[in-house]
């Protein structure tokens, strides 16, 4: 028996090391993958950011399919593609209108679906609806209209955000790296920070996060933002806005840095110049909204997380899908993200804009 | 009660297949991963059977004195008579609200659309069995209140800049309005996740997402029917009397040819009555289109007289409310030995909204009925007798409500002048010499502007 349990014990325990090495070296080829597409320059990263949200997208509604059994209703399936297609296209209008004014005002055809853009979404959508209404089968109406709520709410959470991420994007590559990297950060700090130092159960929702994992989190993730700050704001490449040149029709990002990128002298409080003995100090003010997406982040962004949490209970499934091994669907990676890139967005539309 | 939940159905559902197959395909307790069987399946299971209590929405709720002037009818002839009544009083209190002005038709739209949110809410709650969670009624009144702040905050700031510009407190709300409203929408977020309670996961979930959409129906369209009010209240009152029309015209056209069954989701619908309501929906409009262009109180968008502090409705009316004249096409030309017809321009544009209204219109209220179906209730409420809920008069509506919207933005409005000059005056200087020289040279070329004098260089 105590030779059974010994190997018992060592098999387990091999099986946690594996696991746990399984999941850093994924952990390090997603930050690789990260740093390559930031390379690759922005219109990778919009591609990337669209195969994400349907790859979410796809996750969701599968889950929808399994919790109700519906998969007896094709329609419903060619529905939900169609309803995201149809939310794509009118986000994706709006951004194309504003941005790309000289590429639409040259061809004709663009002109037509920029003049009326909102008229055909409406239309297309209008389609879709009534496709719904019509497809309604009288067995099935409660389950159909589950999935139809399904869906508009997941087109909700997942649709609007990644098109302020790309909206983010526009402003300045470094209103997308810094937030994603702040998350990112905020994961592994807490996570690292819960598992040398956690003690005090968090939330009853996730009985794997510390106190003092979410506080060691915090502090370390407004550092590194702030340094990561320092770095990313020297660049044209992150701060410029993404622009269009219709003479080259490429992607430039060249422009004269908005005042928050310019290094300007602060004076430092009294207590901090007695302390120091500094006067003052060379600082990006993006710095300073550095230290606010930090906070967010660290604070208020894991109730991304604990939402998923309690959605993953409330339907008893372990991860949204297994997309990536030890680390489950791409929708477990991009729960806590969706706060972040909405509050970055309305960031910048209430104080740098 | 009992019997109705042995049955596993509500309303006396004589299909007990159908019971069954509904019971299934709601046992989201039966998951790929693991056999649910604990705490948390019990209240979800129960929840999830399709016996929605009946109560309130099918008892009669007439007042007392049409009871007593009805009482020698038949029953058939009774609701018909009270159906009828109520219809003519809704009427007479649209007219009511529309001669008493903007500001009561602001609030009437709202005080429907707490109405609607409420309806909705409370079948959610019914459906769910979920009074039990305190928490949750109030979250749902918190968000209903942070998407109407959200709203009204975006609307007043652009109609009512002068009276925002003034007061200090306002323009800061102003200047902060997104953030200050995805604040206060994030607070109640956290709520929620702090509000979830171990066995009431799935159930919590449901309630949330149910207040989403459902603030995601109503209290859009609603701020949709209110930014149409403040383009002219002409396109507030066209396309409400539009589907009111055709509801009324497809019911009685239906009522006296009514053969072919239109759809399975509403038998009661024809397609003799949807036809007879389409053609008289498009004349009445045609006509309603006439009568209102004429007046500046319909025609003229809403403005605000900060001196005042009143709204106005004066202007000189666009160009699709002024009278012009068509050449008819020679085939009418020939028939009608009538070269050309006077007609507003805005009487076009009310053939094209009829058309919505009767044809596509409809597809609200066959969802409203498929909701009905599907969560097996009569009516939302019994708000007005004869009728139900309030939201049951309003099915219709909302896709109306919409398009208009949609149209104004598509084929009507141009940009807002102010509006842009708003937004000029807060770029950076060079930018606005950039921007004038650029329209200097354009004005210029059209020759609104005397010619640039020689230039030394």
């Amino acid at each position: 028996y105590s030779g059974w349990t010994t190997t018992h014990k060592q098999v387990s325990s091999f099986y946690r090391w594996k696991n746990y090495w399984i999941r850093g070296v994924l952990s390090l080829a997603m930050i690789f993958g990260f740093f390559l597409i930031i390379y690759m320059g922005p219109i990778t990263l919009i591609l990337v950011v669209m195969s994400v949200q349907i790859k979410c997208f796809q996750e969701i509604i599968t889950i929808g399919y399994r919790v109700y059994h519906s998969y007896e209703l094709p329609w419903f399936r060619t529905l939900s593609w169609y309803f995201l297609i149809c939310v794509n296209y009118f986000f994706y209008g709006e951004t194309v209108a504003d941005y790309f004014g000289a590429l639409v005002q040259r061809e004709e055809p663009l002109q037509f679906l920029a003049r009326y853009h909102r008229f055909i979404s409406f239309a297309l959508y209008l389609a879709g609806f009534c496709m719904f209404v019509l497809s309604l089968v009288k067995k099935h109406y409660r389950l159909q209209f589950y999935m139809f709520a399904w869906t508009h709410v997941t087109l909700l959470i997942v649709v609007t955000q990644s098109h302020l991420v790309i909206q983010n994007l526009f402003e300045g590559m470094i209103w997308f790296i810094v937030p994603i990297s702040i998350v990112i950060c905020n994961d592994i700090m807490a996570y690292l920070f819960g598992f040398f130092f956690g003690r005090t159960p968090l939330i009853k929702l996730s009985p794997k996060k510390t106190w003092e994992g979410f506080i060691g989190g915090f502090f370390s993730t407004v550092v590194f933002g702030f340094i990561l700050a320092y770095l990313l704001s020297q660049f044209q490449y992150f701060v410029c806005p993404v622009g269009y040149n219709s003479e080259t029709n490429s992607f430039t990002i060249e422009c004269e840095p908005s005042d928050i990128f310019v290094m300007q002298e602060y004076t430092l409080p009294a207590a901090i110049q007695n302390t120091l003995r500094w006067k003052t100090v060379n600082l990006y003010p993006f710095q300073i909204h550095s230290i606010f997406l930090s906070s967010f982040g660290s604070l208020i962004g894991p109730f991304g997380g604990f939402f998923a949490s309690g959605f993953k209970r409330a339907f008893k499934i372990k991860d949204f899908a297994n997309t990536i091994p030890g680390h489950g669907g791409i929708m477990d990676r991009f729960d806590c993200q969706y706060l972040m890139a909405t509050f970055t967005h309305v960031y910048i539309a209430s104080f740098i804009r | 009660m009992t019997e109705l939940r042995k049955r596993g159905g509500g309303g006396g559902d004589p299909d007990s297949s159908e019971n069954i197959s509904d019971k299934e395909t709601d046992g989201d307790d039966r998951l790929g991963l693991q056999g649910d069987m604990e705490g948390e399946g019990d209240g979800d299971s129960k929840a999830d059977t399709p016996d929605v209590p009946l109560s309130s929405a099918d008892t009669d709720n007439t007042p007392q004195c049409l009871n007593k002037a009805l009482e020698g009818l038949p029953p058939r002839w009774k609701n018909y008579w009270i159906r009828g009544v109520l219809s003519l009083a809704m009427i007479f209190g649209f007219f009511l609200i529309i001669y008493m002005g903007p500001i009561t038709l602001i609030l009437v739209v709202m005080s429907v659309q707490i109405k609607c949110f409420q309806e909705i809410i409370t079948i959610g709650y019914r459906v769910y069995h979920s009074y039990e969670l305190p928490w949750f009624r109030t979250l749902s009144w918190y968000f209903l209140i942070c998407v109407n702040y959200f709203f009204y905050g975006e609307t007043v700031a652009d109609y009512f800049g002068a009276l925002v510009q003034r007061e200090e407190p306002l323009q800061f709300l102003a200047r902060y309005h997104r953030f200050i409203s995805f604040a206060l929408y994030l607070a109640g977020f956290c709520m929620f996740v702090l509000s979830l309670v171990k066995k009431h996961y799935r159930l919590q979930f449901y309630m949330f997402a149910w207040t989403h959409v459902t603030l995601l129906i109503v209290v859009t369209q609603s701020h949709l029917v209110i930014q149409n009010l403040f383009e002219g209240m002409i396109w507030f009152i066209v396309p409400i009397s539009i589907v009111i029309c055709n509801d009324i015209m497809a019911y009685l056209f239906g009522f006296f040819f009514g053969r072919t069954p239109l759809i399975k989701l509403s038998p009661k619908k024809t397609w003799e009555g949807f036809i007879g309501g389409f053609f008289s929906t498009v004349v009445f409009g045609f006509i309603l289109a006439y009568l209102l262009s004429q007046f500046q109180y319909f025609v003229c968008p809403v403005g605000y007289n900060s001196e005042t502090n009143s709204f106005t409705i004066e202007c000189e009316p666009s160009d699709i409310f002024v009278m012009q004249e068509y050449t008819l096409p020679a085939a009418i030309q020939n028939t009608l030995r009538w070269k050309t017809v006077n007609l507003y321009p805005f009487q076009i544009h009310s053939i094209f909204l009829s058309s919505f209204g009767s044809l596509i219109g409809p597809f609200g209220g066959f969802f409203a009925s498929g909701f009905k179906r599907a969560f097996k209730i009569k009516d939302f409420a019994n708000t007005i007798p004869g009728h139900g809920g309030i939201m049951d008069r309003f099915d219709c509506q909302y896709l109306m409500a919409t398009f208009t919207h949609v149209y104004i933005a598509s084929f009507i409005r141009g940009p807002n002048p102010s509006k842009v000059l708003q937004q000029l005056l807060l770029l950076q200087p060079e930018q606005q010499l950039s921007i004038f020289h650029t329209l200097q040279s354009h004005l210029r070329d059209r020759g609104m502007l005397p010619a640039a004098p020689a230039h030394h260089d």
